[in-house]
């Protein structure tokens, strides 16, 4: 069992995401940067949608039984019972192990991949927890998640791998035209291409919203489709970055759609972190 | 029947966007779904994911496009080929629904803006068969066309922190009822004691798009009834299948 001694700033279970079920309202959810989730399983000889535990700048673990598990994403000063714990190396765990995170190093989100990856019971086809479809949508204190205890062989060798600092440290956001961009002036698409933004505090899973207004008159769609990425414009200015959480449908006029890259990017960034909006050709 | 000026976005680079006249017109969801239909037939379930809105189609596709403007010819042939634009099967699901002032929250208020009696709103609620247009916002909301002008309603300027699960509520031009407790800006008239998304269930929402709705007026025993029963799930709803 993993058990949650404390669960941080947020923690959750999650997987690549929930497909098939967005014609029912269902949200795809999913590990917010899903480069560093696939790159913990990765490094575990895992397949890439086994489920990672999603820890939010800081949290408390202990694994019960034996097995190796791989920290990836942020670097949150991960320490295994009293060493410091490096990230993207597969380390063996014993059984009774506590794992602590605190303040990041860098970025915000870090994923623990567990030997055959975590196993709360799927709910229509994915392990992401989510409101109202998983029992629980977070973890909280002494919650406890399932894996098979794992024994590895005494000269088993794992490979590891250099961080990559530019998906943490690069302030260039890649992002298309999306289907309502060529509502927008040319003023506006110039200071969406020049300015500096800035992440809010009103920041989650679902979504980011950012301090900067840009000024417009846009009228609202009749609801539509939204996709993880997708960039709205409301009436009053603001402008809401839609990551994994996000709905199926919105009503407010799709101006950009972040790259895969550039959303995994976002992801390991927090509130008052700056960034600016770098478009790109689709083909 | 009538065939649409479609236009053909990208959306990414995993997804297309097709989009209809911007209009909530019952001719055009039909298109929709004849064309959903089509191009469910052409691609496989692990290839694309299709989602329905009010005037658009939106394909998801689980791997990058390779060549975005051969699969829009691709697209707008299959379009063509569609020669039969037939009205599809669907079904009536009569919606218990109690109106009661413990759950009518905003009845009293919504009576003496529009100056109709509480019975004249229930009557003018629950009278139209209402189309199911998609499902959005949450899972299981079911965005419904067809509320009379005369219950046009404006969204309350502050929305409300909590809305329990099964409420009916009227927001400007729309009605619907809410699947799961969450925060909302419309005004509350009413409450639904039967599920409309079941998570244990692979297809958990019972209505489809172009699905028709009726609401049918309970009294306040009987909504209790119906949410014991639900809890146990002995309680079937009704429907008829129309266009048969």
């Amino acid at each position: 069992m993993l058990r949650v001694v404390q669960p941080g700033v947020y923690a959750s279970i999650q997987d690549l995401g929930r497909f098939y079920y967005k014609e029912y309202g269902v949200p795809v959810a999913g590990a917010m940067d899903l480069y560093s989730a696939k790159l913990a399983n990765l490094m575990l000889g895992n397949d890439k949608n086994d489920a990672v535990l999603e820890v939010t700048l800081n949290g408390t673990f202990q694994f019960t039984r034996e097995t190796t598990i791989c920290i990836s994403g942020a670097d949150l000063n991960a320490i295994l019972n009293h060493e410091t714990l490096l990230c993207n190396h597969p380390v063996k765990v014993e059984k009774d192990s506590i794992v602590k995170f605190s303040n990041p190093e860098y970025g915000l989100r870090a994923y623990i991949a567990v030997h055959g990856g975590f196993l709360n019971k799927p709910v229509l086809g994915s392990r992401s927890l989510f409101k109202e479809i998983t029992k629980k949508y977070r973890l909280q204190k002494d919650d406890e998640i399932f894996y098979e205890p794992f024994l590895i062989e005494e000269n088993h060798s794992y490979a590891s791998v250099k961080v990559n600092k530019s998906h943490f440290e690069n302030t260039s956001i890649e992002v298309y035209k999306a289907p309502e961009y060529e509502w927008l002036d040319e003023v506006q698409k110039k200071i969406l291409e020049t300015e500096e933004f800035t992440i809010s505090k009103n920041s989650n899973r679902m979504g980011y919203r950012l301090e900067e207004r840009l000024e417009n008159n846009l009228k609202t769609i009749l609801t539509s489709s939204v996709l993880p990425g997708t960039v709205q414009l409301t009436p009053s200015g603001e402008l809401i970055v839609l990551m994994r959480d996000c709905g199926v449908t919105g009503g407010y006029p799709r101006v950009l759609q972040l790259t895969e890259e550039a959303i995994n990017r976002l992801a390991q960034k927090t509130m008052m972190n700056r960034f600016h909006f770098k478009l790109v050709d689709l083909q | 029947m009538e065939r649409y000026n479609l236009s053909y976005k990208p959306f990414g680079k995993r997804a297309i966007l097709i989009e209809w006249p911007a209009k909530i017109d019952e001719n055009i969801l039909n298109d929709i779904l004849n064309f959903k239909i089509s191009i469910l037939n052409s691609y496989t379930k692990e290839k694309v994911e299709v989602i329905s809105a009010y005037n658009s189609l939106t394909i998801n596709y689980y791997t990058t496009i390779e060549n975005i403007y051969s699969e829009f010819s691709a697209l707008k042939a299959l379009y063509q080929q569609q020669n039969t634009q037939k009205k599809l099967k669907s079904k009536l699901w009569k919606i218990p629904v109690c109106y009661d002032e413990k759950f009518g929250i905003d009845l009293e208020e919504i009576s003496q803006e529009k100056e109709l009696s509480k019975s004249e709103i229930i009557r003018l609620h629950s009278n139209p068969k209402y189309t199911v247009f998609f499902i959005g916002f949450l899972p299981g909301f079911l965005y419904l066309g067809g509320l009379p002008k005369a219950l046009h309603f404006p969204r309350k300027m502050n929305p409300r922190i909590s809305v329990e699960k099964g409420a009916v509520g009227i927001g400007g031009s729309q009605t619907g009822v809410y699947p799961q407790q969450s925060s909302g800006g419309w005004n509350i008239i009413g409450n639904s004691p039967i599920s409309f998304f079941d998570r244990k269930n692979p297809e958990p929402c019972f209505a489809k798009p172009g699905d028709k709705i009726q609401f049918v007026p309970i009294d306040i025993k009987m909504h209790s009834e119906i949410v014991d029963l639900s809890s146990y799930k002995r309680y079937k709803l009704e429907s008829e299948v129309l266009n048969a």
